[in-house]
């Protein structure tokens, strides 16, 4: 097998999209963001629970149905982003699409998002790596306000 | 039933498409996703080069001979197209966009001006997103109601269901001739007649069945329209068909107004130009319609009965082969009785897009996602699906890679039976 292709699908990535992180509802979120790439089917719901003040995401899920890029994606970013502040999540989101777009480097990630690197030589796999960044780009900036509907451009 | 092509004849046909001798990933292109889009032969390649080298010029316009020569070919077309579906006027035969916006010309033109609140429409749980959208949305505007009617366990329709709608008597049936998803193929003749007697207007999208099989108008009933594609039969992309009766055509408003479509223009009155030009609004898509022009050539002279004993031979192969998969699903039916060449299945534990991605990694190509088929892939209850559809320039040896390489992504992917 290719290396590239190997380079895609991980150890990291495939244990993620076995066992998620992170997987199944949140019963006292205060955010259900809906995120839906068209073009593959990937669907996943996004569940957020704010701190008191709500500067912090004090718990993340998802749940849903895509590929091994998506999912594993979705659970790693979950992984990132609890208990840290909406600020932080923010910054590793852009630094994330940065990452996907080749504009930042794997050596600038640490842990499990490294992994996600091998997306890069894969353009039309992108989308999937990014739907659940961008679901919750859109839950954290909009809440339900805009339609509660993330699609990935 | 005519003999299939033998292996020699296969071979010869493949030196006509330069691109199926390309290698990806280091390995020989297999190309398995002839249900979205046909690779193209010299002779359309050639076309193309021809017109745009020696006679570009608009049609229909210019009284010099660039653009006679443009429009003597573009006309030519025309019949061509009557012959290859066994009808005679060419003023039945409106060069469009392609399948889509061949029924959504129907949609529009005839839709607006005959469909009413209450009244009925009818699609089936197996039409492609171009069959079923159109159709929903009109049914919205105007008021009526949209029916689907559902399939049986083996994914063929079901005619009692489908009787029973008729019973009601509705408007319009539309309905694909060849499943994109199953390749159930439809009996199109009993249905027509069907829908016919209950007074509907049958509206056939014929883009994935009409470069497999032998189509001919006239054996498929009573059908008011028939919808198809030119690159899914060889021809360039951006052209397709929209054959319809003559007397309906005659009696509908034009989709589209501008150039071309015209007989006369004055400051508050137009008169409308005759069948086909009426429906062929604008400078038409003449360099692509030609070089379709040379794929109905093509298909002719390989014989598209030939072409579809050879295509039954590949899809049982590939039943065969696939079945043997471990855990391997089928979605549609496992005989190859009024079914084509497009076989759609699931893996367990392994998602269409990330065995697309490992089957690219070994030059095979084939489609994974939902097929522009939600409704009915929503039925089914999966997600998405892949799908390999083959083509008379497959060969036998390609289905053995592809279920060598099923079992090798269980493998890579780590797939416990």
């Amino acid at each position: 097998m290719t290396q590239e292709l190997d380079a895609l699908y991980k150890d990291i990535i495939l244990d993620h999209q076995k066992s998620p992180r992170n997987f199944g509802t949140l019963p006292d979120a205060d955010v259900l963001r809906e995120g839906f790439n068209p073009m593959c089917g990937d669907h996943i719901f996004l569940e957020l629970k704010y701190s008191a003040d709500r500067k912090k995401i004090s718990a993340c899920r998802f749940r849903g149905e895509g590929c091994s890029i998506c999912m594993a994606s979705a659970s790693i970013m979950t992984e990132e982003v609890a208990g840290e502040s909406v600020d932080f999540a923010l910054r590793e989101i852009a630094a994330f699409r940065e990452l996907m777009k080749g504009t930042k480097l794997p050596d600038d990630f640490e842990g499990d998002i490294e992994a996600l690197a091998g997306v890069r030589k894969f353009p039309v796999r992108i989308k999937c790596a990014l739907l659940a960044w961008t679901t919750l780009k859109d839950a954290l900036e909009h809440g339900t306000e805009d339609g509660n509907f993330t699609k990935t451009e | 039933m005519k003999p299939a092509f033998d292996l020699k004849e296969v071979q010869k046909i493949r030196k006509d498409f330069p691109i199926l001798g390309l290698e990806v990933h280091g390995k020989s292109l297999a190309y398995l996703d002839n249900g979205a889009t046909t690779q193209k032969p010299l002779a359309v390649l050639n076309s193309l080069e021809e017109y745009y080298r020696q006679y570009n010029a608009n049609v229909h316009r210019g009284a010099y001979y660039l653009s006679e020569k443009a429009t003597e070919a573009y006309e030519g077309v025309r019949p061509k197209v009557c012959k290859f579906l066994g009808t005679s006027k060419t003023s039945e035969v409106i060069f469009t966009r392609g399948t889509t916006d061949a029924l959504n010309l129907v949609c529009s033109s005839w839709g607006s001006e005959n469909v009413k609140a209450g009244d009925e429409i009818v699609v089936t749980r197996m039409e492609h997103h171009s069959n079923f959208v159109p159709w929903q949305a009109l049914a919205k505007r105007k008021g009526a109601t949209f029916t689907v009617v559902e399939l049986d366990s083996q994914g063929r329709l079901d005619l009692e269901s489908l009787k029973k709608v008729l019973d009601r008597k509705p408007k319009i049936l539309a309905i694909t001739l060849m499943s994109n998803v199953l390749g159930t193929i439809n009996p199109i003749r009993e249905i027509s007649l069907m829908a016919k007697e209950a007074g509907a207007l049958v509206v056939v999208d014929g883009a994935q069945g009409v470069g497999h099989l032998p189509v001919n108008i006239g054996d498929l009933g009573h059908i008011d329209f028939f919808a198809f594609s030119s690159h899914k039969m060889c021809g360039p992309t951006g052209v397709g068909v929209l054959w319809g009766k003559e007397e309906v055509l005659d009696k509908m408003p034009p989709y589209q107004y501008g150039g071309d479509m015209i007989l006369s223009v004055e400051d508050q009155l137009t008169r409308w130009n005759e069948l086909p030009w009426k429906f062929e609004a604008g400078t038409p898509n003449i360099a692509d319609v030609i070089a379709f022009g040379a794929a109905i050539d093509y298909l002719f002279d390989l014989d598209r009965a030939k072409i579809h004993a050879y295509e039954t031979e590949l899809t049982q192969k590939a039943l065969d082969r696939l079945l043997r998969v471990p855990g391997l699903k089928i979605l549609g039916p496992h005989t190859v009785e009024q079914r084509g060449a497009a076989v759609s299945f699931t893996l367990p534990q392994i998602h269409p897009h990330d065995l697309a991605t490992y089957l690219d990694h070994q030059g095979i190509a084939v489609r994974a996602g939902h097929h522009c088929a939600q409704p009915l892939l929503k039925k089914l209850g999966v997600v998405a699906s892949t799908r390999a559809s083959f083509y008379f320039y497959n060969l036998p040896e390609e289905i053995d890679r592809l279920g060598t390489a099923l079992e090798g992504a269980l493998e890579y992917f780590g797939v416990k039976a």
